[in-house]
């Protein structure tokens, strides 16, 4: 067992107050030794985890001192740990330990070592109680394996990864997404005497104002905190925001001139002028008015009759300072449709401006220009739908007779393919090889994955092929789905084979999982399911000869499938272990390549 | 499906047709045949665009001897690309069942701007520097400079077209702007020229009003059609202004600065030219002196707008000795510039007409009528001689001669009117000088005149009998069609009090009044909740709009909207308000339901479907009346009551309920389709105002809708909602059919005669 003693930096207290002496507590399961790093110090301790009754510790906090309160009858023993996990560790193994020798005050107890393998929360433990309740067979195993002592708990669990966190991901994959208030758009409070007032900035509101005005993020990354605190930043970002309030361009320009860093508020914003441009080359051309701009006259200064829109002219130099609400309204409008683009849930400020420059980034790079969905838009706006008669959706009707017949075509092909890229392979020499594998991992760090390697839809279908292929082996061998040869056999020898057909599944599930052997945990560990698979063995036999000739042929055919998989486990741990005895000899023995 | 009317078969692309769509096809046909013009008003959301189409060219394939080609015009570049988009599915099916000889070619026609491939060129921001950038690279001049010295940039795509010559043609076949491109990039050739080569000889075109109507361009672009051709103006609700448009000119102390620069430039130009090359000078004089119709020889590249509102005559005419000299006619300019600035500077409103100003403009500077004819043509003249090629650069002084053309050819239907500050904002001096056309049959009256056939047709010419006043022609066919509907699917209303009872309108004093917009911001605010999808909102102006969404927020009315809906907004930014359309179609598409604020005369309202759950809801706050005190509308109300004894009163309200009807129009695209559409004015219930409502929506206006509050307005959505939700058989069983099959069709023809 890993954790048979506990190692850390401690300083023992006598009381609360005291300033402690530091050193080191070691805990072993029976008792626990704390050495001063003084070892003038006379303040030694070892003390059997027999006499301490109980345990207390401190609320964690940022600055409160890591507190363990070890108490006995008579007295307590107060430890302060250099930070709180060190502390949590220690507590639970105490905890361990103080039941495990109050229980039977022997020195281990086989049931809670390998169960308090890992820190677990209560929370996880009563999940997996739960799982186990649900399904028996799932507690079949578990009983089996992990009480058997061939698998550890969390060995056990590892594989079962998914159905722990199904919970966790439904709630992780209905992401939040924005407000569609403008919640910015705050109004500041006034304390009524003086003429200041005070702005709430919340986390919320930070990050809708970075998502939706790229030149202040833009602005925080290279101001802050280098040429102005944060505080002074968003002083600055309110004090642009009101004189755009007060709707006087010619103020804002006036004060602009002067002062450079509110300059950048006040002006427009040109990461987004420069998306814009972007955008409205692949906007729908049913309603891409920016067109109509280039092929009637009446924009050309002078022409037609002076409207509404010709008013308000201003002089140039104010030109970039003109912006209004409306047009706010709009960019808010468009930020929340495109989601909440960066998954940031930290309150630093800077990491999400960084956060959503990156994203941005990242879009722009994905983005590429399709025209032929624009064109077939278009084509579809043209359509009447009501005139013609209703057409099908575009989906080809998914027919497969059976299931084997797909699976094995694709099995050639994906031998040819195999074949194919190791003759390619073969071809390209080694520094090819390594530029390409270069390009591949910078390309996925720029972009991230975009494309899993599989698609999920393909996954999809194949796993339910590969498990319908399963559970149809497993049950209905016969050409007939209704009439399975299980169900002729007697329920006895029907349960074992079931039992003994998921214990196998689990057995090779693990074996195979964990190679190639790298450590030499995993070698423990292949060798611990050897065996178990090897007790199967003789059963799996045993089952085959006691049933009825009738059946026997049909329960051959069962038993078949298991006996090849475990002989082929068999076989590959000889080779193994053959080549590992043959490496040992002149290798290291940490070699475990 | 395909089926006769009279002597014709007209393929239609679809297996049914609205009975509508077919009476309006057989006035179409009845009007090509008589060989005049004719004015077809058909709801919105009937397939107007595709029943003219189709019998339009099953017309042409019909008589192979006399072929009509079609010129289609349309407002707007999006609406020409849809047109196109229909043509197409259009022509693929007379293919399938006709074969190669129904093969026709169309095109689409725009600006540099739209058809250029030149990555340099069309990278620059507005239309008039790709037009420049282009010249830069294309000119005469330019590329004869090219030949010697090979680092002059020229464009590869025109030297490509000039090089492939005659061989370069379009294949038959249906391009959008979008095909003209792919086109050019395949084969390395200019599409914007290969375009408008292409024009004469294409069996339709699809171009912009301003193709045939602005004199400015008609010229060059639509000379060659030949008379039988039928010229179609789509969504033509709004065609005297855009006649009256293009026929106006503004003048701005602005524009005066720019065109004394523009001068100085040109004089130093000449003096140039005079020291280097005296004999071009030379040359152009005695051009000038042979008249203007050596035009036409000019090399491609080079042809210039010209003027074909001037009479034939005045083209072969030869241009007044005064001007013929660049240095006299500048002068000129220069003191027509100068005459100019002397009137702006003024302090009262003043308005005069045409003769009077032209007399003024002798007396004072000594520049004849004839001369002021003649400058746009002389100034164009004297850029070629010049070989300026950044023409984005001397727009100014165009303006001013194509002011001084224009004031020296009419002598009614016009006024010249001075103000020296807008009457809203009087503490800001802002001095215009307007010359503005009144009589929208000005522009027109050529068009009329040359082609045999020109349709107008739209959702809403109600009174149908006013646009032959106003256009000063003749139909031979004018039509109302109502709307056959399977089911009660437009929903009009008149909504005139807020849930408080207090009546509610954009009239001059109340507009501003806070329990006002207080009421309209509630009506929204529960239509919100209670519309799924998309609510288009129609303001009066930029300006109310912007007043009221400000005091929406204020109150807090905005923010609650919000939490419904997102809001989108169209502001006077063309990409800005674009992006924002787009957007507002991503949020209807993806269910999270969007609101659209727009202004009624806005681009928006002009040209874009609302369509499905694009605009489930259409809310026209106020009546949109233009500015009744602008000096502009004044003087054309005066002008229309002395011409065509039209009322004043009766002008407004038609113009404003026009737009109106135009707004809450854009909801319907066909019979699946429906949509609520509410007047928010207390001064809709007024007859007088509400009789002006096209057929097609008074036939659905209940005496119940007329006059509602808010919180009745709501249960009637909800009930309507609820109804429309339930499914309906489409070919409208039993009573009257509004989804005919060719069976059906075939049957009618039978018995002619009872139907229509």
């Amino acid at each position: 067992m890993t954790d048979a003693q506990v190692v850390r930096r401690a300083k023992y207290k006598s009381s609360v107050k005291d300033h402690g002496v530091r050193g080191i507590l070691k805990m072993t399961k029976e008792r626990f030794v704390f050495m001063p790093n003084d070892p003038s110090s006379s303040i030694r301790l070892n003390v059997e985890f027999r006499l301490i009754k109980g345990h207390k510790s401190s609320k964690e906090g940022s600055n409160r001192p890591a507190l363990l309160n070890l108490t006995q009858d008579q007295g307590n023993y107060i430890f302060e740990f250099e930070n709180f996990s060190d502390r949590e560790l220690c507590r639970d193994f105490v905890a361990k330990a103080i039941t495990s020798s109050g229980e039977g005050g022997g020195p281990t107890s086989e049931k809670a070592a390998p169960l308090k393998d890992e820190q677990l929360s209560s929370a996880e433990m009563e999940r997996r109680i739960k799982l186990l309740q649900e399904d028996s067979e799932l507690q079949k195993l578990h009983k089996q394996f992990v009480m058997g002592g061939v698998l550890s708990e969390t060995e056990f669990w590892a594989t079962r990864k998914k159905l722990l966190d199904v919970n966790n991901s439904r709630k992780a994959k209905q992401r939040v997404g924005l407000k569609s208030d403008m919640i910015f758009n705050v109004k500041p409070s006034s304390d009524g005497q003086s003429n200041r007032v005070t702005f709430n900035l919340t986390p919320e509101m930070i990050h809708q104002i970075f998502a939706e005005k790229p030149a202040v993020r833009q602005a925080y990354l290279n101001f802050v905190p280098n040429k102005m605190t944060e505080k002074d930043f968003w002083t600055k970002y309110w004090r642009a925001q009101y004189l755009h309030s007060t709707k006087n361009i010619v103020a804002a320009a006036a004060e602009a001139a002067e002062d450079e860093e509110l300059a950048v508020f006040l002006k427009q914003d040109p990461i987004l002028a420069r998306e814009i441009r972007h955008k409205i080359r692949k906007v729908d051309p049913s309603l891409d008015m920016e067109a109509d701009e280039g092929d009637d006259y009446t924009h050309i200064p002078g022409h037609g009759l002076a409207t509404e829109s010709g008013k308000d002219e201003l002089e140039a130099q104010y030109e970039p300072f003109k912006r209004s609400f409306l047009q706010d309204i709009n960019r808010h409008a468009a930020v929340v449709l495109e989601g909440r683009t960066v998954d940031v849930e930290t309150r630093d400020t800077r990491s999400v401006a960084e956060a959503l420059a990156t994203c941005k980034r990242v879009e722009l790079a994905k983005e590429a220009s399709d025209v032929n969905v624009n064109q077939e838009r278009l084509t579809r706006m043209a359509e009447m739908e009501d005139l013609q008669a209703p057409r099908d959706p575009p989906v080809a009707p998914l027919c497969i007779k059976d299931p084997r017949d797909y699976f094995d075509s694709q099995q050639v092909n994906a031998l040819n393919e195999l074949a194919g890229t190791r003759q390619l392979k073969s071809r390209m020499s080694t520094s090819e090889a390594y530029g390409s594998l270069r390009g591949f991992i910078s390309e996925i760090r720029s972009l991230g994955l975009i494309d899993p390697v599989v698609r999920p839809e393909v996954a999809v279908k194949v796993f339910n092929g590969l498990t319908q292929t399963i559970s149809s082996s497993k049950y209905q061998l016969g050409k007939n789905p209704h009439e399975s040869i299980l169900d002729t056999l007697p329920t006895v020898t029907k349960d074992e084979l079931l039992l003994h057909w998921t214990s196998i599944q689990e057995l090779l599930k693990h074996f195979w999982s964990s190679y190639p052997i790298t450590t030499s945990y995993l070698y423990a560990k292949v060798s611990r399911l050897k065996d178990a698979m090897s007790q199967i063995y003789p059963k799996l036999q045993e089952i085959k000869e006691s049933v009825q000739s009738d059946s026997r042929h049909q329960v051959s055919l069962l038993v078949q499938p298991m006996l090849q998989a475990l002989d082929a486990a068999f076989a590959h741990y000889d080779v193994d272990q053959h080549k590992r005895s043959a490496k040992a000899t002149d290798k290291p023995p940490n070699g475990y390549v | 499906m395909k089926f006769q009317i009279e002597d014709v078969t007209v393929y239609f692309p679809y297996d049914h047709i609205y009975p509508e769509q077919y009476s309006y096809m057989i006035e179409l046909k009845r009007a090509l045949d008589a060989k005049g013009h004719c004015l077809l008003e058909m709801p919105t959301g009937t397939g107007k665009t595709i029943a003219l189409l189709s019998l339009i060219t099953s017309y042409t394939l019909s008589k192979p001897s006399n072929p009509v080609k079609l010129l289609y015009c349309t407002r707007t570049v999006h609406e020409m690309e849809k047109t196109l988009a229909e043509l197409k599915l259009l022509h693929k099916y007379q293919l399938d069942n006709i074969g190669p000889s129904a093969r026709m070619l169309a095109l689409g026609l725009s600006s540099r701007k739209n058809l250029c491939i030149n990555p340099d060129v069309v990278s620059a921001e507005n239309r008039d520097s790709v037009d420049a950038g282009c010249r830069k690279l294309t000119a005469s001049w330019v590329r004869a400079l090219a030949i010697e010295n090979p680092n002059i940039p020229t464009c590869s795509f025109f030297e490509n077209y000039e090089k492939a010559g005659s061989d370069a043609v379009l294949p038959p076949g249906v391009y959008t702007l979008q095909d003209l491109r792919m086109f050019g990039k395949e084969k390395g050739w200019c599409p914007y020229f290969l375009a408008r080569h292409m024009v004469q000889f294409a069996n339709v075109v699809v171009y912009s009003y301003q193709y045939l109507l602005d004199p400015k361009v008609a010229g060059i672009i639509s000379k060659e059609m030949q008379r039988e051709s039928v010229v179609v103006f789509d969504e033509a609700h709004n065609i005297d202004n855009v006649c009256i448009e293009a026929l106006s000119v503004s003048v701005r102390k602005q524009t005066l600065e720019g065109a004394t620069r523009n001068l100085n430039k040109m004089a130093q130009e000449i003096d140039r030219f005079k020291a280097t090359d005296a004999g071009r000078l030379r040359a152009e004089y005695n051009r000038l002196v042979e008249g203007l119709a050596q035009r036409g020889n000019l090399p491609l590249g080079d042809t210039w707008l010209a003027n074909p509102a001037l009479p034939d005559d005045i083209l072969k005419e030869a241009v007044p000795g005064n001007i013929r000299r660049a240095e006299h006619f500048l002068s000129v300019l220069r003191r027509l510039v100068q005459y100019l600035k002397g009137r702006l500077d003024t302090d009262n409103v003043e308005k005069e007409g045409p003769l009077t100003f032209v007399n003024a403009v002798n007396s004072h500077v000594g520049i004849d009528q004839k001369m002021l004819k003649f400058c746009y043509d002389r100034l164009h003249s004297l850029m070629l001689t010049l070989e300026i090629t950044d023409t984005d650069e001397f727009l100014h002084i165009q303006t001013i001669c194509d002011f001084a053309t224009l004031v020296g050819t009419y002598t009614r239907g016009f006024s010249i009117i001075i103000e020296p500050y807008d009457e809203r904002m009087p503490h800001i001096p802002d001095p215009v000088l307007q010359l503005s056309c009144h009589d929208a049959s000005l522009a027109i009256k050529p068009v009329f005149d040359r082609f045999q056939s020109v349709v107008i047709t739209s959702g809403t010419l109600s009174p149908i009998d006013l646009y032959p006043r106003l256009l000063n022609f003749n139909p031979v066919v004018s039509r109302s069609f109502t709307m056959s509907l399977t089911r009660d699917c437009i929903c009009p209303m008149v909504l005139t009090r807020g849930s408080d009872q207090l009546p509610v309108s954009t009239k001059f004093d109340l507009r501003s009044d806070p329990g006002v917009e207080r009421n309209y911001g509630r009506l929204l605010l529960e239509m919100v909740s209670v519309v799924p999808d998309g609510i288009v909102c129609f303001f009066v102006s930029y300006s109310y709009m912007d007043a009221i969404v400000n005091s929406w927020n204020e109150t807090g009315i905005l923010k609650e909207i919000m939490q419904r809906k997102l809001v989108f907004i169209e502001t006077q930014d063309v990409v800005e308000t674009t992006l924002a359309l787009d957007n507002y179609r991503k949020a209807c598409d993806c269910g999270r339901g969007a609101v659209f604020f727009s202004v009624a005369r806005g681009k928006v309202a002009e040209g874009i479907d609302f369509d499905r759950h694009y605009g489930r809801l259409v809310i026209m706050f106020g009546v949109p009346f233009q500015y009744t005190l602008s000096r502009i509308l004044l003087a054309r109300l005066e002008y229309l009551r002395e011409t065509f004894q039209i009322k004043e009163g009766d002008f407004l309200t038609f113009d404003a309920l026009r737009q109106a009807a135009q707004c809450v129009g854009r909801v319907i695209r066909s019979k699946a389709d429906y949509g609520m559409m509410i007047f928010a004015d207390k001064r809709y219930t007024r007859h007088d105002k509400r009789s002006k409502l096209p057929g097609w929506i008074l036939s659905h206006l209940r005496d119940a809708h007329l006059n509602l509050s808010t919180d009745m307005a709501v249960h009637i959505a909800r009930e309507f909602l609820r109804k429309m939700a339930q499914p309906y058989d489409k070919t409208g069983g039993g009573g009257k059919k509004t989804l005919l099959s060719q069976q059906d069709l075939e049957k009618m023809n039978g018995s002619e005669g009872i139907m229509f």
